[in-house]
């Protein structure tokens, strides 16, 4: 698993309040991790504040997944 | 606006529930109480060097089998970072007194008839205090998107709906210091007027913070002279006394109509019989200089409770242990009850608690109810020497023994807010 992953997982389980082993890269926050609209916003946020990226609006919008996440973090670190 | 012969309904207190510097649990704090015990201490949970007022009412960390407060055993810790303090307190009260009720209704009936008005004086001061932090630091795009519900004073009321489900009316009274009763005496009416069966009432509060002692402070309304013995910082009535001291905190109530309670087989508390309110129209922190805005609460408590001052044997007061406050309030239960003061009880259970604020009413409220259950009246600590005599015994020091059927306990609020509620044996 990448750093990334890695990190990712750990915010998610630690904002969600879910088990780790939940935490699968499919797993989508709202379906399957009990997550509402303002948690997510907070997650992005959080992902922000750990990662040191800027997450805009309309990408937040499209990051359902874990591995939403963690693709769209690894592409901005990329660039 | 209601049919012809319509008649108000009986409402009954069925369940109890409090958190507070003495701790958490009715049974527990009301031992504590009666035993003179104080709940004040230096504050420890921020530095105070440059604060005038560095004491307070903190509840205590704890499990709830130790009378203590860990919100864990509540809340989730996912849904705490939504809740300022204050909304956690008022959760945890509320979980006492639902469950000490017996009404967790699971049909739709009984959850639509069934409301929640919790207020708050203050609301989320903390949060907002710490939210503004990011705010002045150039970082306003990281507040968090739960800054204003968690800051929110009815969202005690929120949340307590969401958890058990109560989908009657969701309600909160936010009238400073008086907010408690307000709460107590609107919700009795809500439900007396037939809009609820059952109302989750009381109020909650969390200003212990740079904040809320700061801001008191600079209204000149802490005390400042017992840093070094904080126990003795609270001490309504005495010729010493130099402001309130803060406290934090929760009381909830379960009020239900009579007939609801009796058919359920519920215990029944006590009868909530008058309830009165009245504004000074005078000045935005001091009560009018005359006592007339607590005289006309209280008169019109009673007369709403259809009872004479002769009739009532204990007074909660809301003896703040302000130099000018306590005073007046006197003067005004002096000038209500005439002679039949000098067999009236009246202390300030704020002398134990320090001042909760908009949570006050409530567990005061509280302490009325068990002085009826118990036949006791509860002390005022470090009443050594009163500021002037008064024929009304104001339990100085120890609790006393006495008949207790029907007690009237008192808040006042800053901007001239009054409000008094009778309790009466059932």
């Amino acid at each position: 698993m990448s750093e990334v992953a890695d990190k990712v997982k750990k915010i998610v389980v630690e904002h969600l309040g879910v088990e780790e082993s939940k935490v699968t890269e499919t797993a989508s926050f709202i379906d399957d991790l009990g997550a509402d609209s303002l948690d997510t916003v907070e997650l992005v946020m959080a992902f922000e504040e750990a990662f040191g990226v800027e997450i805009p609006d309309d990408a937040a919008e499209k990051i359902a997944t874990v591995k939403d996440a963690i693709d769209f973090i690894e592409k901005q670190k990329a660039a | 606006m209601f049919a012809p012969g319509f008649a108000p309904r009986r409402v009954v207190v069925t369940g109890m529930g409090i958190v507070s510097p003495l701790g958490l649990g009715v049974d527990h704090v009301w031992k504590r109480l009666v035993a003179g015990h104080s709940g004040i201490s230096a504050i420890q949970a921020f530095d105070v060097k440059d604060l005038p007022a560095k004491v307070a009412g903190q509840v205590p960390a704890g499990t709830r089998a130790e009378n203590g407060f860990d919100p864990s055993e509540f809340i989730p810790v996912k849904e705490q970072k939504k809740m300022d303090r204050f909304i956690q307190l008022a959760y945890a009260a509320a979980a006492e007194a639902v469950e000490d009720s017996g009404w967790m209704p699971e049909d739709d009936e009984g959850r639509e008839r069934t409301g929640v008005m919790i207020g708050s004086g203050i609301g989320g001061l903390e949060t907002i205090q710490d939210t503004a932090k990011l705010v002045a630091e150039g970082r306003a795009r990281r507040i968090s998107p739960f800054f204003i519900p968690a800051s929110l004073v009815n969202l005690a009321s929120g949340h307590v709906s969401i958890r058990y489900g109560f989908k009657g009316p969701n309600h909160s009274a936010v009238t400073a210091c008086a907010t408690g009763v307000h709460a107590i005496g609107d919700a009795a009416r809500l439900v007396s007027l037939g809009d609820a069966d059952v109302m989750v009432a009381g109020g909650a509060e969390a200003a212990i913070c740079e904040l809320g002692i700061g801001g008191f402070c600079a209204a000149r309304a802490l005390s400042t002279g017992f840093n070094d013995t904080p126990t003795q910082a609270s001490r309504p009535w005495d010729k010493q006394r130099d402001g309130f001291v803060m406290g934090e905190g929760s009381g909830v109530l379960v009020l239900e109509e009579y007939e609801h309670a009796k058919a359920r087989g519920a215990k029944i508390y006590a009868e909530v019989v008058g309830y009165g309110m009245s504004g000074d129209a005078y000045h935005i922190t001091s009560p009018s200089e005359t006592g007339d805005g607590a005289f006309r609460s209280m008169r019109n408590a009673l007369r709403s409770a259809g009872v004479g001052p002769e009739g009532v044997q204990y007074v909660n007061a809301h003896g703040t242990s302000t130099p000018m406050g306590d005073d007046l309030e006197l003067g005004a239960v002096e000038r209500l009850w005439g002679d039949a003061g000098a067999k009236l009880a009246m202390s300030s259970t704020k002398s134990a608690t320090g001042h909760l604020l908009g949570a006050a009413g409530a567990i005061e409220a509280i302490f009325s109810i068990q002085a009826i259950r118990t036949n006791t009246a509860p002390p005022t600590l470090n009443l050594e020497e009163p500021s002037r005599e008064t024929a009304i015994d104001r339990v100085a020091k120890e609790a006393q023994s006495r008949q207790i059927d029907v007690v009237l306990s008192n808040s006042f609020g800053f901007g001239g807010t009054n409000a008094s509620v009778v309790f009466k044996r059932i």
